[in-house]
């Protein structure tokens, strides 16, 4: 225990405490300077760009992905156990691939003469320069979708494994049909699980980065230009104040969800 | 019907999420010749659309060869990916392994506190902590060496978390039964709770495999020196020169992974369903 324990608080815990405080300062003359650098951080065009770009991805993925996996769930889990195997298997085989190995399918499918534009020509659509325009936040959408399903799928698989079947036996004797076991019974259940999944899909899709970099690069469309691009901006230029305030802001607001979901941990039902 | 409509969807989608693999070997298997003629409207700007073809006809190892003998920048990647991985995984067991069971099994002075702060540090994206990690390497001069990267991932409280559910399950029963027997701490750790917590380690290191395999955010930050890159920053020009050595680069950066996940799929559905389990 020990040596993680001072591994963790030298590495992390004490630098991490250290940029807090650099936040409020001014960094030069170490004068305390109160919210001004959040302010300029707030104010700051890109950081508003940025923080909309990425609000704008989580708000779009993470109900097409729930729902998705939810659905797929439910079907597979009405079956025999070989074919939810099997299939659970090829959802999860995205998870296994590199991003830059996915990177050169990506770049050849949505080139602008890619196999994407050469598929809608034959139907006489004309395509677009996917990866260059404000496109290709559907290809990161895309790509979080196609990488992050059977994730989903495998977390709402085992809340749904928890559910005692005798439930919808006893249901089904009363006279209730698919529909009324689903509502009734299926989704009260997985609320938890539907809260865990949904914490774990949004801390999943800052990695989302990783793509939009291996594509785009430092300076993307300003479509996908996200928080993690700026901070990476900031990172080069060493611009220590607007990333303390920046890091602070976004620890702030992404320990909502994490206290809540150590709070859904801890109370037993 | 209904049914068959569903399996029909769900058999697309599945045939999406594979599919890009098979794409991949195929064109790591063409000859340059063929690549080419698929490919010239996105490598030189030609007419038209790329196409693609379901089985490399002509079947060639040039660009594996040519791989291997040409570019021994790839190599240097390669082995750097190698390395950091290895040397995190192994550091991970050292430290989180100890300080798993500890959590699981011991009571000490603000364990719930210790418990919540790794807890927030391992959900926290690296964006957050990108700037505290880079000044403490700058103090001690470890920027631009493997170290910057490798160290922050080797204390790394996520192994920990998966870890410290499974040991928590095995029963305390067993244990004092242990203890009766005169086994001391030490004895208990080794001869139980390795081998009964033998599935947290291994999911945590199939885990860890396919993340630390996938670094790109920490070396583009920490690694300014470009010959200390790992393999997943390495992204070859699509030009006709080039576009064989990219099909066979994803299938090597791939291959590690796709064995990984042959063998451990299991424990990376276990590692996957820990968040779902309460205490």
């Amino acid at each position: 225990m020990l040596p993680s324990l001072i591994g963790v608080i030298c590495i992390l815990v004490i630098p991490y405490i250290n940029v807090i405080f650099y936040a409020f300062i001014n960094v030069w003359n170490r004068k305390f300077v109160g919210f001004d650098n959040f302010k300029r951080v707030i104010l700051n065009d890109s950081f508003q760009l940025a923080a909309y770009n990425s609000l704008k991805f989580i708000v779009t993925c993470i109900p097409i992905l729930l729902v998705l996996s939810l659905i797929i769930a439910v079907y597979l889990h009405e079956h025999v156990a070989a074919i939810t195997n099997t299939f659970k298997s090829i959802f999860l085989f995205p998870l296994s691939i590199p991003v830059v190995s996915i990177v050169l399918l990506w770049r050849l499918l949505f080139d602008d003469q890619g196999f994407l534009n050469g598929i809608f020509n034959t139907f006489s659509i004309k395509g677009v320069d996917w990866i260059n325009s404000k496109y290709s936040f559907g290809i990161l959408v895309f790509s979080y979708l196609w990488k992050n399903l059977g994730y989903s799928i495998v977390l709402w698989l085992a809340g749904l494994s928890t559910i005692p079947k005798q439930i919808y036996e006893a249901a089904r004797v009363d006279g209730a049909g698919d529909k009324e076991c689903f509502c009734y019974i299926t989704l009260p259940n997985l609320r938890s699980t539907l809260f865990v999944t949904m914490v774990i899909s949004i801390i999943n899709s800052f990695k989302i980065f990783r793509e939009a970099y291996l594509l785009a690069g430092d300076y993307p469309n300003k479509s996908i230009y996200m928080l993690q691009h700026l901070f990476n901006n900031w990172f080069r230029d060493l611009d220590i104040e607007k990333m303390s305030a920046g890091a602070t802001l976004l620890s702030i607001i992404l320990l909502v969800p994490i206290v809540a979901l150590y709070k859904c941990w801890n109370t037993k039902e | 019907m209904k049914n068959k409509v569903i399996l029909f969807i769900l058999c697309l989608l599945a045939g999406i999420a594979a599919y890009p693999v098979v794409f991949l070997i195929v064109g790591s298997f063409m000859n340059s010749d063929m690549l080419y003629s698929y490919l010239s409207p996105v490598l030189i700007d030609g007419e038209g659309y790329a196409s693609w073809g379901l089985f490399p006809w002509n079947f060639s190892l040039k660009s594996y060869i040519e791989l291997l003998v040409d570019a021994p920048s790839f190599f240097v990647m390669f082995w750097n990916s190698i390395k950091i991985v290895m040397v995190i995984l192994v550091g991970q067991m050292i430290i989180a392994i100890p300080a798993a069971w500890g959590l699981a099994k011991y009571t000490f002075p603000l364990k719930k506190v210790i418990y919540f702060v790794y807890i927030v540090l391992m959900l926290m994206p690296f964006q957050v902590l990108m700037l505290p990690e880079y000044l403490v390497f700058d103090r001690i001069s470890l920027v631009d060496s493997h170290l910057s990267v490798i160290l922050p991932c080797i204390f790394s409280t996520f192994p920990i978390f998966i870890m410290q559910h499974l040991f928590s399950k095995i029963p305390n029963e067993v244990i004092e039964a242990a203890k009766l027997e005169s086994a001391n701490d030490f004895q208990v750790f080794i001869y139980i709770g390795l081998p009964l917590g033998k599935q947290g380690i291994i999911s945590a290191l199939v885990l860890g495999f396919l993340e630390y395999w996938n670094l790109i955010e920490q070396p583009l930050a920490f690694l300014k020196d470009k010959t200390l890159w790992p393999m997943s920053l390495f992204l070859p020009n699509i030009s006709i020169e080039e576009i064989g050595i990219a099909f066979v680069t994803s299938i090597i950066a791939f291959v590690p992974c796709g064995l990984v996940f042959v063998f451990g799929r299991g424990y990376l559905e276990q590692g996957i369903t820990v968040v779902t389990k309460k205490e």
